[in-house]
């Protein structure tokens, strides 16, 4: 049986965990709501911009002129998985989640006998992913000295991924995020950025627009930037994912420690009335021995 | 015919003005148009320059950078990827802006390079213009 000195231990220790984990929550609380409102912000951008180039692209797409970006390079040998996750842990199933999809795709992708390359944005992915897909990473971002993601991030990451395109480095690029859902569901998600895709319905009757300068200069010039709203979109849900579920697992964590806590209490006073019990008796048979 | 327009004007970070207009200058890759009520629908890409925006409540202006504008009968929508009201823009700003142009410009590949240089000379008349 534990003693009393070594259960008190216990007691205090877990105590100051479950002030841990509350102050964490707490945190994540704070900054998720401003994660949620840079995501609510960037909507109506995202929105329009994807219906403008869908109709663009349903009535450019068909021809052969289309630019590469939007009808690719008519392979799909070489794929490019841009891994977004979290600089920080403690979050829950936060970061695997994403590694593993990722992952996943990748070994299929291997299995294909299709090329593969990696391109890890923030640490926790890297560190995941080392292990089974070292050998194919070509670059990493590191945003661990961002405080507030702005669009200019994802403009860098972009520009990147746009110079490799451009230099024949890959064919299809596939961006790996967090859907956003609520506090306590995040859903890993797999979004191909390059060739351009569009969800069906997001073309409304657009046929009607004049063009200046001509729809395909508009084409060239708005697909790249489409790559940079896709890949800042994907990083703002990954903030906000990322706050809500650290808030939830803090919460479990900071619940759980609760629990010890009383578990540890109940063992501590019962083993201090075993003890007094013991003297008890003692001093009892003691007397009576006289 | 309608006085005025819905008139919106995003960045990818926010929503900077969503008000009544009734006409609103644009700064379009081949020259500044400008936008009334039941204009015909129109998509133009952006070139560096300012927007103004004038409507009931008088007249706002706003520095924007590349993007486009969807322009349509009863709307307005002008999607700059950086846009900021010409009261708030500082020299400092003006300048990381033009560098960053002149850094692309630089090593801008030969078919680009006229686009590039075109965008750098729109920034610096766009500092100009703004008076910095």
């Amino acid at each position: 049986m534990p003693n009393l000195k070594d259960l008190k231990n216990r007691i205090e220790s877990v105590k100051s965990t479950r002030k841990i984990t509350k102050a964490m929550q707490m945190v994540a609380a704070a900054k998720l709501r401003r994660a949620q409102d840079a995501a609510e912000a960037s909507r109506p951008y995202t929105a329009r911009f994807n219906a403008v180039m869908a109709g663009l692209a349903s009535s450019v797409g068909g021809s052969d002129s289309a630019p590469k970006l939007l009808s690719g390079t008519g392979s799909d040998q070489t794929h490019l998985l841009v891994v977004m996750t979290a600089e920080r842990g403690l979050c829950g199933g936060f970061n695997s989640n994403i590694s593993k999809l990722a992952r996943n795709k990748a070994q299929e992708l291997l299995a294909e006998g299709k090329t593969v390359k990696v391109v890890t944005v923030g640490k926790k992915g890297r560190d995941a992913l080392r292990r089974d897909l070292g050998d194919h990473f070509v670059a990493h971002v590191d945003l661990s000295e961002v405080k507030k993601i702005g669009y200019a991030n994802a403009q860098d990451i972009a520009k990147d991924v746009l110079a490799r395109f451009d230099g024949g480095e890959f064919d299809v690029a596939t961006i790996f995020f967090s859907r956003f859902e609520n506090v306590v569901s995040q859903i890993p998600t797999a979004q191909q950025i390059i060739p351009a895709v569009f969800e069906e319905g997001e073309a409304e009757g657009t046929a009607l627009y004049d063009y200046e300068p001509s729809e395909e200069a508009i084409l060239a010039d708005l697909l790249p930037r489409g790559v940079a709203t896709q890949i800042f979109a994907g990083l703002l849900e990954n903030g906000a994912s990322e706050q809500g579920a650290r808030m939830s697992a803090m919460d479990n964590a900071t619940r759980n420690a609760g629990e010890m806590i009383d578990k540890l209490t109940i063992e501590y006073n019962r083993s201090r009335q075993a003890v007094i019990t013991n003297e008890l008796i003692e001093i009892i048979s003691g007397a009576e021995a006289l | 015919m309608a006085d005025t327009m819905q008139f919106d004007l995003v960045s990818p970070e926010r929503s900077l003005a969503s008000l009544q207009a009734t006409s609103v200058q644009i700064p379009g890759a081949d020259g500044d148009m400008t936008a009334m009520p039941d204009h015909a629908p129109t998509i133009t890409t952006l070139r560096p320059g300012i927007l103004t925006v004038s409507g009931p409540d008088g007249e706002a202006q706003f520095a924007v950078t590349g993007g486009f504008a969807e322009i349509s009968g009863d709307s307005t929508s002008v999607l700059a990827e950086k846009a900021v009201a010409t009261s708030d823009i500082t020299a400092a700003e003006m300048d990381a802006l033009i560098e960053a142009a002149s850094d692309a410009a630089a090593n801008a590949a030969a078919e680009d390079k006229d686009i590039a240089d075109k965008s750098l000379a729109d920034m610096q008349a766009l500092k100009v213009s703004l008076g910095l």
